[in-house]
């Protein structure tokens, strides 16, 4: 078992002209994702490079049966590719893009609201399920079928933990790339609830930065709702007030959602906090044996 | 984005919200000539720098007659101010901004910004103007009002009733805040703001609502539709290196350190710096090179570092997902090659073409230390700097 994505889903993916779009498709697909086709407005009814292109991702689900969908259009289009992902009846849409503004996403919530699609990023590195699927620009090679989730807002930190498990012969069920946006489609917490329903996920390693309260509300959950142990690391402890670095999410204001407060709060709901994020994999190993 | 005060109520102005008639100058003659034209005095005579807490510093002046508005001006004009937003180092100011006084009867705190945890702009209110509203809500959190905006519909007038009421207005000033308080949300989601602050909303002696300074960030992702708004940057409140930066669009942050940093990914980088501190050093940057950049970026990003005299040892920490590992490796070689490498190098490589770049570091005759793991890298080159 795993969450979100398994080897049964079908992806299909927006921007599938672009160079980025292109080449994550074939990475994917080589990786042994069933990539079933794209969409770019103009190109439907070519191929490129085996991939049949579509005009509207309505065309797409309808001759592929697809039910998840990768956006990698620029920022100016991201937030209406969504929008026609979830008006097609995808299940799953992820968006890789970065530079999305927030308020484009604002309205995408907004348009989301009592619909059944789930929506994760943008700015993430996607979703993989080690040895079936993957579905964004993360290396597959690291990563390895085994028992631990992974969830974060950082690509190349998920790497990091990633890795860390890996080298120890500890694989993964699914590791989720939730966005460093202030504004996205899945938080902490509704990966934590899928990570907890999940039969084959034994523990979980988080992570978080600083900003907002995303990681409190998931601790909270670790602490009332949460039967399987969960290690985190919080990034941006030495990173100066009111300073954007990078992801936009990774703000501090008004002394919330600073680095010291969050790791005390998820200390007394219970997690074991890594000081070090050379040592995820290592505080997870304190709490639980594989 | 920051920009200017004066520049923040110009566009406000454009949205019939009222603020103080004003001019800003650059020079001290100007300011007596434009308080003149402007109107009889008092009038307040305001440093512009992007911070707060300028009044605190000496940055706002009231002045009663053409001559004092003069002398304030002359007094600001190249004075080092420092506020609690500036830092130690502080802020020359260049720019002073003349305005009309007004008496004024009671202040309010009001802002929009977008609220994480519901996802939607939120309009903020409290009586207490004119205070620090970080103090305010740690210490009386229910003195301050929230609102939360359906973006389809924008601040529906009920809303702003509502608000209005609650911080105590009469229905003569409800009647003014309620197109104040929309046409201030208009502003914000026709200018991609990421936070208008005004702070403080006055009432006026004669009973009129006027916001006395006002504050606008703007949201760096939609800057690409707000041309007008991005010409309004002013290069000379930024770090030279973060505006070169900002030329191969890096996210680069100067930070006090001497440990420079090279890092793919926002987390990762923030990581980094952490695991620095971990061990005892101290980071002089935050750098992200990105995932998707070119030789050309890393190369621009390494010589940004290499370049900064305070950096006594360098940290690059990649792991290579879309980031292929010679491709920092090349951009590493290469600014090297442009600069010299005159501090102690550390390099830890990972991922997507991990053997290719080590090889070619190693053979490339540069004196780098490689280091296996970020705890490995952290404490090398934190043990090499200090020596």
């Amino acid at each position: 078992m795993s969450i979100l994505v398994d080897k049964n889903t079908r992806v299909i993916t927006q921007g599938i002209t672009g160079a980025t779009g292109l080449f994550h498709a074939q990475g994917a697909r080589d990786y042994g994702t069933q990539m079933v086709g794209g969409v770019t407005p103009g190109k439907g009814g070519t191929k490129i490079d085996g991939f049949p292109v579509f005009d509207t991702v309505e065309d797409a689900v309808k001759a592929t049966g697809a039910n998840a969908s990768v956006i990698y259009v620029p920022p100016i289009g991201s937030a209406d590719a969504i929008m026609e992902a979830v008006d097609a009846g995808i299940e799953l849409v992820i968006c890789i893009t970065e530079g999305v503004p927030v308020l484009d996403m604002v309205k995408v919530k907004k348009y989301m609201e009592g619909k059944s699609c789930r929506l994760v990023g943008p700015n993430c590195p996607g979703v993989i399920t080690p040895e079936e699927c993957k579905i964004g620009i993360m290396p597959g090679y690291i990563h390895k079928k085994g028992p631990v989730g992974v969830v974060s807002r950082s690509g190349t930190l998920t790497y990091e933990a990633v890795w860390q498990l890996t080298t120890r012969n500890i694989g993964q069920t699914t590791c989720v790339g939730i966005g460093g946006d202030p504004v996205n489609g899945t938080d902490h917490l509704d990966v934590l609830r899928m990570f907890e329903d999940d039969p084959a996920t034994e523990a979980v390693i988080m992570i978080g930065e600083i900003g907002g309260d995303a990681e409190e509300q998931a601790a909270a959950f670790v602490r009332d709702h949460m039967t399987k142990p969960v290690a985190a690391f919080i990034a941006g402890a030495t990173a100066p007030s009111g300073k954007r670095m990078g992801h936009a999410g990774a703000i501090i204001s008004g002394g919330k959602g600073d680095a010291a407060s969050k790791k005390a709060f998820l200390r007394e709901c219970g997690v074991s906090v890594a000081d070090s994020p050379a040592e995820m994999a290592e505080a997870l190993l304190k709490i639980w044996q594989p | 984005m920051n920009i200017h005060e004066y520049q923040a109520k110009a566009i406000l102005r454009n949205f019939g919200v009222p603020v103080p008639e004003g001019h800003v100058v650059y020079n001290s003659n100007s300011a007596r000539d434009w308080a003149k034209r402007i109107g009889e005095g008092p009038w307040a005579v305001k440093a512009q720098i992007h911070a707060g807490g300028r009044g605190k510093g000496g940055g706002v002046k009231i002045a009663k007659t053409a001559d004092e508005v003069k002398q304030f001006a002359r007094e600001m004009f190249g004075m080092t101010l420092v506020t609690h937003q500036t830092g130690l180092e502080g802020k020359i100011v260049k720019r002073v901004l003349i305005e009309n006084g007004c008496d004024i009867a009671d202040e309010f705190y009001l802002s929009f910004l977008v609220d994480r945890s519901t996802d939607k702009v939120t309009l903020m209110a409290s009586a207490e103007g004119g205070m620090d509203i970080e103090e305010v809500a740690a210490k009386t959190p229910e003195k301050i009002f929230f609102e939360a905006v359906d973006p389809t519909i924008g601040l529906a007038a009920y809303q702003a009733r509502k608000v209005a009421f609650k911080l105590g207005f009469g229905i003569a000033q409800v009647k003014q805040a309620v197109p104040l308080f929309m046409n201030l949300y208009k502003a914000f989601v026709d200018a991609d703001c990421s936070l208008l602050e005004i702070n403080p909303l006055v009432l006026t002696g004669d009973g009129n609502l006027l916001c006395l300074d006002a504050k606008l960030n703007f949201d760096d992702n939609a800057l690409f539709r707000h041309l007008r708004i991005r010409d309004l940057r002013d290069y000379d409140e930024e770090d030279a290196n973060e505006i070169e930066a900002s030329q191969y669009d890096l996210s680069y942050i100067a930070l006090d350190g001497n440990i420079g940093c090279m890092v793919n990914g926002a987390g990762l980088a923030m990581a980094t710096m952490d695991i620095i501190k971990h061990y005892g050093g101290d980071p002089a940057n935050f750098l992200d090179v990105g995932g998707g950049a070119t030789i050309e970026r890393v190369t621009e990003a390494f010589k940004l570092i290499l370049s900064d005299d305070k950096v006594k040892g360098i940290l690059v920490n990649i792991f290579g997902g879309i980031m292929k590992c010679d491709v920092i490796a090349t951009g590493v070689i290469e600014g090297a090659k442009q600069l010299g490498v005159k501090v102690p190098l550390v390099v830890r490589l990972e991922g997507t073409n991990v053997e290719l770049g080590k090889k070619m570091l190693a053979e490339s005759g540069l004196n780098i230390v490689s280091a296996d793991g970020m705890a490995d890298a952290a404490e090398k080159i934190v043990k090499a700097v200090k020596g």
